[in-house]
């Protein structure tokens, strides 16, 4: 018996039990046909969502959560089948319907919005037309549906509709796309809203604006929201449950505050441990991994679909299947050993103590780089200083287009900066193009790229890539070469049979473990890690992680790691440099930078991230587009959007990257002490506020926002939080313009 | 894709040695798996080795003396002579058989021509960029402005007619078609972070292009060289047609189509029709290969 | 859009000069001189000398390189070796006749080969899907003179259906031109049809898994509205560059049809200066194509441009 009922939802709110469930997915089995087999891809999926509540899907790729979305709203592939069980829309169950039924129940009951909002859209339409249509197909006449066209454009914060519609979605920003979107699918004020990765490829401070978004329309529609997307930390932001899927079968499931706290599945525990998360270092300890790999699509697996990976599994997971444990609460698992959970230890600091600096490895000094464009200069580096040291790991922050690859490429000599830009490693200068430094040069600075798909020849094996790389820049030959090889292996946990492969034979960590080892081939004093983690699955990167912290351990190697996760930022960084608009605007130890004070900019950053412990934070939201770098905005270049901005002064002057304390540069007009007691002040405030009460010509340009806390919501018997909890005022629809209250 | 995904517990450490031949040899073995169970595949391939045969045995297996058996002009098809004869009376059926042999060797030539320039050229477009490629691009441009057929006529005006004059011209004509796929195919695969990983260990730009860029956009030039196959054989049938391919005696289909098409009208059709079958079939037998190698490559 | 038209025109310039430098070289290849390929081997060399003398072909190579040049400018190809008269207004007359028979064969095939593409996307991988792309690949691989062959045989000669020989009686009116014209026509026509119906079916797949067809669906659009508004646009934007390239090969492949059809066209016209090495009509005659070729091309970017915002607003930016 591998199939077993849905799980009975303590009834412990009442009026919710009465209604019927917005979404109920009942034992949903769903295979697709690969060559002509059906491989089983949802095992007895069961879950529901009421009207007014959010439950996310989280897991790993591949185990069937965007599969479960699509079901959803009957959206499958050709080559899916549902092979058993029911999806119920407001009791309708959406798998017997007709095409015609389908259609209509589309039009009117579900929406959905997916990653990529660029793609989307129409782009051979303007935007007005593709909004309007959504009215239309309701039944609207066509002035009607002008109207509400514009109506719903204002609903989803755009500030000037009109100009929006008469625009094509490329000249539109992504998280403006993503707006449209959202107008589009709350067009029907459809009963059920799945959203697929609604934010991933966005900019944090984007990100955070579209979740914000999200979260007060929802309230405001009552619509059921199933939210798949793989950053636990959006999830937590914006759902009210969630259930963790692994290889098709929801293994967990609960409030999502509970779950995320006091995870019940070694899966779950597992998932949670793999993350850089509350604020903890390399040197705190290593992060948890789940060995091994997602069973493949179709995979035979009779009892416990984690067996396989599972710490705790004995013959009792291998021959019954685990029976749902209640553990209260709404919260149940499926679990044999769940009281073994605390056997799962976390594993102990690969580093042990911070690191120490070494001697400048790297020093980079007024680098500009220009890019020339059909006759426009687009400066996207300028007059940046910066140092790295032995053994120390510089991770280098700010939104797309802020400069961070251009600054990598530029120190790899992939491209050469302006004149007048120096370059020095240790101490001698360093030649601007890769191809005319000598290979002592080459071999001391090496890159990890960020998809390993694209890095690795994917003609070669593992072995024939490793094995050139060590000899075109170490110099040696023949056996040493092995050796050096077999070592580089074992230092990445790469057996001899994993250098056989060719890439496309490999895992994604497998193949980026084959990466890093290249970029170490030739004992490199500083490697350039450009997101290295960002194409992986979190347990994956955890390993990832781990590796990369070990290796410089044992090799004092220097790292200028790029990143736009904070938290693999803060796991791994010994200092942050912050960039914006290709200048920096603050640089300073790591403890230093998340404690705070900070530039404005880097505050709003670190504001944005969607946290997956819900702490208790306050939301900057940044107006507005990075403005072009091609016309940078005069004096500081962050004024346009800074919420602190001093008017008169910040966009008359630079201001010059200053120490404000020791080892803390910053790039402010605001004094230290006062950037300290404005971001004190925000931090202390408990009441929901929209403007913090600091001076008064700054006060009008703050929008500050509270995240609901998820505490509350763990307290006793949870109220619905789109009823009780959520003092959150609706998110002004000025958002995209300064509100003026004051002025 | 999901299938060759080795994880890491199925992965015993273990000797070396034979596994990277397997490897390789299992994808490849995978790969003509999959092109045979493609019917347009087969069909195309039994076509094609028919027609060698044919151009291998040649007078060995035919009924009768394709060249000098003169009879009795243009009889219809009989017991005797199955596709009837033609104007001097020789048997339709041992010249299309013969027929085959020509073209069968001057349209791969012509292909191999164009497929080898154009690749060489469209590796260099691609991975140069800059100025050698906006220079050439133009070039190539100019070239697909030609019509093949007519400047071909042009050519063998000026240059006189021969097999080796043939395949030299419809080769150039072929070229920058092929030099255009090879270098979007380059284009493509030079924006990977692999090649900028060679440079950053100090590759040359020549080994780049040769041990790294070049066997990866081998499926895409395979795949071409099969396409120019058919279209040489097409623009050599058509050319001998026009009276500038083929010269008599030759039994060439073209050629036979062209001696043969003014009876047509007299209601002697079967020493036209033959022959232009035979065009019909080997060109459509080889963009069966060629399509089927597509889309399996592409898969 | 002007400044991107106007990019377009001066690229399309110098590929026409560089196909008037290719021309020139094409006819100039041969270390002997023109005068001894268009009279023989066995002509005394004094007719030879007399010959090169009267063609300007003695001068030195430089000199007639901008002298061809200068007759591409102002369209001034000189006169046929054979009938003495001026090429141009003779090759005008028979592209004006070719352009009838490739205007109808493009008549017959845009609409059928771009409806069959798009319904065989919409039935992807089903029999009716598979049996499409099969005859595409089958109609675009046999040339237009065995088609044409076979058309002969079975529609006029075996059926009578339609006259065999292109050339309309003068003066006749146009259903019967047509009626002429028919079965030349459809034998090109075959041919484009596999290239057109392949790219519409490219493009429509391409455009039917894109995300905003997703969307589309989702706002609960019925499968032609979704068809009309959202893929057709976008999906026939490849497939209008590939219809103008075609123009461009449409001419060499009238030759043989016009053979086959005793039609007195360009292709005809380009046969017989083959036959008779006349060369300053061949010379044009290329040149000709090769403008018709650009201006379809520079015609369908423009199109293209249209159809496509993308283009249309960052070319001018």
């Amino acid at each position: 018996m591998t199939i077993d009922s849905a799980p009975v939802r303590p009834a412990t709110d009442v009026a919710a039990a009465a209604a019927p469930a917005a979404l109920r997915v009942e034992d949903l089995s769903l295979a697709y046909i690969v060559r002509g087999i059906l491989r089983p891809v949802l095992r007895g999926v069961s879950f529901e969502i009421r009207p007014g509540e959010s439950y996310g899907l989280v897991g790993e790729s591949g185990c069937g959560k965007s599969t479960t979305a699509y079901a959803a709203v009957r959206y499958l592939p050709r080559n899916g089948r549902i092979t058993g069980g029911r999806i119920l829309v407001s009791g309708n169950d959406i798998t017997k319907m007709s095409d015609e039924e389908v259609r209509q129940f589309r039009t009117r009951h579900a929406s959905m919005v997916y990653q990529d909002p660029g793609a989307a859209l129409n782009p051979t339409t303007k935007i007005g037309p593709q909004v309007v249509e959504a009215f239309t197909i309701l039944g609207q006449s066509r002035q009607q549906a002008e109207e509400s066209a514009l109506k719903a454009l204002h609903r989803v914060q755009i500030a000037d509709p009109e100009a929006v519609a008469q625009r094509y979605p490329h000249q539109l920003s992504g998280g403006m796309l993503q707006r449209v979107v959202i107008a589009i699918a709350l067009a029907s004020d459809p009963k059920l809203l799945v959203l697929d990765e609604p934010t991933t490829g966005l900019d944090a401070t984007v990100e955070a604006s579209v979740l914000d978004l999200v979260r007060s329309l929802q309230a405001e529609t009552n619509a059921a929201v199933l939210l798949i997307a793989h950053n636990l930390g959006v999830i937590r932001t914006l759902c009210d449950r969630v259930g963790v899927m692994y290889a098709g079968k929801i293994v967990e499931e609960g409030d999502a505050a509970s779950v995320f706290a006091q995870p019940q599945h070694p899966y779950t525990l597992g998932l949670l441990r793999s993350l850089p998360r509350r604020g903890i270092r390399k040197s705190e300890r290593a992060l948890s991994t789940i060995p091994g790999n997602l069973p493949q699509i179709g995979t035979d697996l009779p009892t416990c679909v984690f067996v396989d990976r599972c710490q705790l599994a004995d013959d009792l997971c291998r021959t019954v299947v685990p029976p749902i444990v209640d553990v209260g609460k709404g919260q149940w698992t499926r679990c044999h050993h769940r009281d073994r959970l605390g056997e799962m230890v976390e594993p102990p600091s690969i580093v042990g103590e911070d690191t120490v600096h070494g001697d400048l490895a790297l020093s980079v000094d007024h680098m500009s780089k220009t890019f020339h464009q059909s006759g426009h200069d687009v400066p996207a580096l300028v007059g940046v200083d910066l140092q790295l040291y032995d053994g120390e790991t510089l991770g280098l922050v700010g939104e797309s287009g802020s400069g961070k690859s251009t600054l990598a490429k530029t120190i790899l000599g992939i491209e050469s900066p302006d004149v007048g830009s120096t370059l020095e490693l240790g101490e001698h200068a360093l030649a601007a193009k890769s191809s005319n430094r000598p290979t002592a040069d080459k071999r001391s600075i090496q890159m990890v790229f960020q998809n390993p798909d694209s890095a690795l020849n994917r003609g070669w094996t593992a072995r024939h890539i490793l094995s050139r790389s060590v000899s075109k820049l170490t110099g040696l030959k023949g056996k040493a070469v092995n050796e050096r090889v077999d070592k580089l292996a074992a230092d990445l946990r790469l057996t001899q049979r994993h250098l056989d492969l060719k890439p496309r034979q490999l895992s994604g960590g497998l193949k980026q473990r084959v990466a890093i080892a290249r970029a170490f081939a030739g004992d490199p004093r500083i490697v350039v890690a450009d997101e290295p983690t960002s194409a992986l699955d979190v347990s994956v990167q955890a390993a990832i992680l781990n590796l990369l912290s070990e290796l410089q351990l044992k090799s004092k190697t220097s790292y200028l790691l790029i990143s736009h996760d904070l938290g693999v930022i803060r796991y791994l960084a010994d200092r942050i440099a912050v960039l914006y608009l290709g200048r920096i605007m603050e640089v300073g130890d790591s403890e230093t930078v998340f404690r705070g004070p900070n530039h404005p900019y880097t505050e709003a950053l670190l504001s944005a991230v969607p946290n997956v412990d819900g702490e208790d934070r306050r939301r900057i939201i940044l107006e507005g587009e990075i403005p072009s770098p091609t016309n940078p905005p005069t004096g500081c270049v962050f004024n346009t959007r800074c919420p602190r901005v001093i008017r008169g002064l910040c966009e008359v002057t630079e201001p010059p990257l200053i120490e404000v304390e020791p080892g803390h540069l910053m790039s402010c007009h605001i004094p230290l002490e006062e950037l300290r007691r404005l971001q004190r002040r925000s931090a202390d405030a408990d009441a929901p506020v929209l403007t913090t009460p600091g001076a008064p010509e700054q006060s009008d340009e703050v929008a500050v926002v509270t995240v609901p806390t998820p505490e509350d919501v763990l307290l006793s018997t949870p109220p619905p939080p789109e009823t009780g909890a959520t003092p959150a005022p609706p998110a002004t629809p000025e958002d995209e313009q300064p509100p003026a209250p004051g002025s | 894709m999901i299938d060759v995904t080795v994880t890491p517990e199925s992965i015993a450490a273990g000797p070396v040695g034979p596994t990277q031949t397997s490897e390789r040899s299992v994808a490849r073995r995978e790969t003509i798996k999959l092109l045979l169970r493609r019917p347009a595949f087969i069909i195309g391939n039994i076509i094609v080795i028919g027609w060698i045969i044919c151009a291998v045995l040649g007078t060995r297996i035919t009924p009768y003396d394709p060249f000098n058996d003169f009879g009795v002009g243009h009889q219809p098809p009989s017991a005797e002579h199955l596709f009837g004869t033609d104007r001097l009376g020789r048997d339709v059926l041992s010249r299309v058989m013969v027929g085959a042999r020509d073209v069968l060797i001057i349209a791969p030539l012509a292909a191999l021509f164009g497929v080898v320039a154009g690749t060489t050229l469209g590796l260099i477009m691609g991975f140069y960029r800059g100025a050698v490629d906006d220079v050439l691009s133009r070039i190539v441009e100019a070239f697909l402005a030609l019509p093949v057929i007519l400047v071909a006529l042009l050519a063998l005006v000026v240059l006189g007619t021969s097999p080796i004059v043939v395949i030299f011209v419809v080769g150039i004509l072929f070229t920058p078609i092929v030099a255009r796929t090879v270098r979007s195919a380059v284009l493509s695969e030079r924006q990977l972070d692999y090649v900028t990983a060679a440079r950053l260990r100090g590759e040359s730009g020549w080994f780049i292009l040769s041990r790294e860029i070049f066997p990866n956009v081998l499926g895409p030039t395979v795949v071409e060289m099969t396409v120019r196959f058919g279209y040489a054989i097409f623009t050599v049938a058509t050319l001998s047609f026009l009276g500038v391919g083929l010269q008599p005696p030759s039994p060439d289909w073209g050629l036979s189509v062209s001696e043969e098409y003014s009876n047509m009208i007299g209601g002697i059709w079967w020493s036209t029709l033959f022959p232009a079958l035979a065009i019909a079939s080997t060109v459509v037998a080889v963009n069966l290969i060629a399509d089927s190698l597509q889309s399996v490559l592409n898969e | 859009m002007t400044r991107y038209f106007s990019r377009r025109l001066v690229l399309s310039l110098i590929t026409l000069w560089l196909l008037a430098t290719i021309v020139f070289v094409i006819t100039n290849m041969l270390p002997s001189d023109v005068a001894r390929t268009i009279l023989g081997p066995f002509a005394p060399q004094e007719s030879v000398d007399a010959l090169n003398q009267r063609l300007g072909t003695d001068r030195p190579l430089i000199v007639q390189y901008v002298d061809q040049i200068r007759k591409l400018v102002t369209l001034d190809f000189g006169d046929s070796f054979v009938s003495q008269r001026a090429v141009l207004p003779q090759i005008l007359d028979a592209v004006g006749r070719s352009a009838k028979l490739a205007g109808l064969a493009l008549l017959i095939t845009i609409p059928i080969s771009i409806a069959a593409g798009v319904f065989a996307a919409t039935r992807r991988d089903r029999k009716i899907d598979r049996g499409i792309v099969l005859l595409g690949v089958t109609s675009s691989s046999i040339p237009e003179f065995i088609t044409g062959t076979i058309l002969v045989v079975v529609v006029g000669v075996q059926l009578k259906l339609l006259p065999v020989l292109a050339t309309p009686p003068p003066n006749a009116d146009v259903p019967t031109q047509i009626r002429y014209l028919l079965m030349p026509a459809v034998a090109m026509a075959i041919v484009y049809f596999g290239y057109i119906a392949r790219m519409a079916r490219a493009g429509t797949i391409e455009v039917l898994g894109s995300d905003y067809i997703r969307t589309a669906t989702m706002k609960g659009l019925s499968t032609t509205q979704t068809m009309r508004r959202h893929v057709l646009r976008n999906a026939l934007i490849p497939t209008v560059a590939v219809i103008a390239v075609q123009i461009g090969y449409l001419f060499g492949g009238i030759i043989a049809v016009e053979k086959i059809f005793n039609y007195n066209g360009m292709g005809a016209t380009m046969l017989f200066a083959a036959q008779h090495k006349d060369l300053p009509m061949l010379t044009a005659g290329v040149i000709v194509i090769g403008i018709v070729y650009m201006v379809a091309t520079l015609g369908a970017d423009m199109i293209t441009a249209w159809m496509n915002p993308r283009i249309r607003l960052d070319a001018d930016r």
